[in-house]
């Protein structure tokens, strides 16, 4: 007379082999949460609080703050806490309510991939952003013969 | 049970947000007048509330976040984080005190636009 499986009964064998990637994907969530309250705490200050506030966001803000290293590596390092701890996040929720084993799978791909496209992009843009790459004083828009004239 | 709730949702808002915001900030490799374009839209009134509920979001995610490390690894905040939780709600509060009505004023500042 068992219809439904014991409560605690694991869904799958446990791995025995390898590092326990939930225990470092647990010990990862609240290492990087403590960084990430410190580099989005600064982010919101720096951005929202600060002169015009959100008025003061434009290209030309952007290309002041990655003239500078310090806030490149601030942005990067933010993304990749940030990516790597939401979709660990969002794998969770995932392993939580999807019942079906197949669909349980492609959508944890899915965030893996999602993650990975955004950190190489995200990496990419920060790093080879260049206003000038390529300037022509003939061809350019005002805004850019203002930065790079 | 509350407080877990609040973790997730705030949590999946913020994952959705981020994916977002990382392809608008991509938009500077791409053109000064796309970006441009699309942080824009981010200055018009009916955004500017919805960066107040972001933040709430943030804030209330964060402030959690460091309640759950607590509990997890100090006995006493084990015992206590019923209270500690309302010390969330305490500090969340006094963050989007000071957050909300400077946020508001500068993106409803006249002139303050484009």
């Amino acid at each position: 007379m068992t219809a439904i499986a014991d409560p605690r009964a694991p869904r799958a064998a446990a791995r025995r082999k390898g590092p326990n990637l939930e225990k470092w994907g647990w010990m990862y969530m609240r290492a990087s949460g403590v960084l990430l309250i410190v580099l989005i705490f600064g982010h919101l200050f720096v951005n929202l609080m600060v002169g015009e506030g959100i008025h003061g966001i434009d290209f030309a803000f952007v290309v002041g703050k990655y003239a500078s290293p310090f806030w490149q590596w601030w942005d990067v390092l933010m993304l990749w806490l940030a990516l790597i701890h939401g979709a660990n996040g969002m794998r969770t929720i995932v392993n939580d309510y999807v019942t079906h084993n197949g669909t349980r799978r492609v959508l944890v791909w899915a965030l893996w991939l999602a993650a990975a496209f955004l950190i190489v992009l995200g990496t990419l843009v920060v790093f080879t952003f260049d206003p000038c790459l390529g300037f022509d004083a003939e061809t350019a828009s005002d805004l850019i013969i203002g930065i790079c004239g | 049970m509350w407080s877990w709730v609040l973790h997730r949702i705030t949590g999946v808002a913020i994952f959705f947000f981020l994916l977002v915001h990382i392809l608008d900030t991509a938009l500077i490799r791409v053109s000064p007048e796309a970006y441009d374009a699309v942080i824009g839209t981010y200055k018009n009134p009916v955004m500017a509330l919805g960066e107040v509920v972001l933040v709430a979001a943030i804030a209330y995610h964060a402030y959690n976040g460091l309640r759950i490390i607590l509990v997890d690894f100090w006995p006493w905040a084990t015992r206590h984080q019923r209270q500690l939780w309302w010390g969330v709600i305490g500090l969340w509060a006094v963050t989007m005190l000071g957050f909300a009505p400077r946020h508001l004023m500068l993106a409803f500042a006249p002139g303050g636009g484009h």
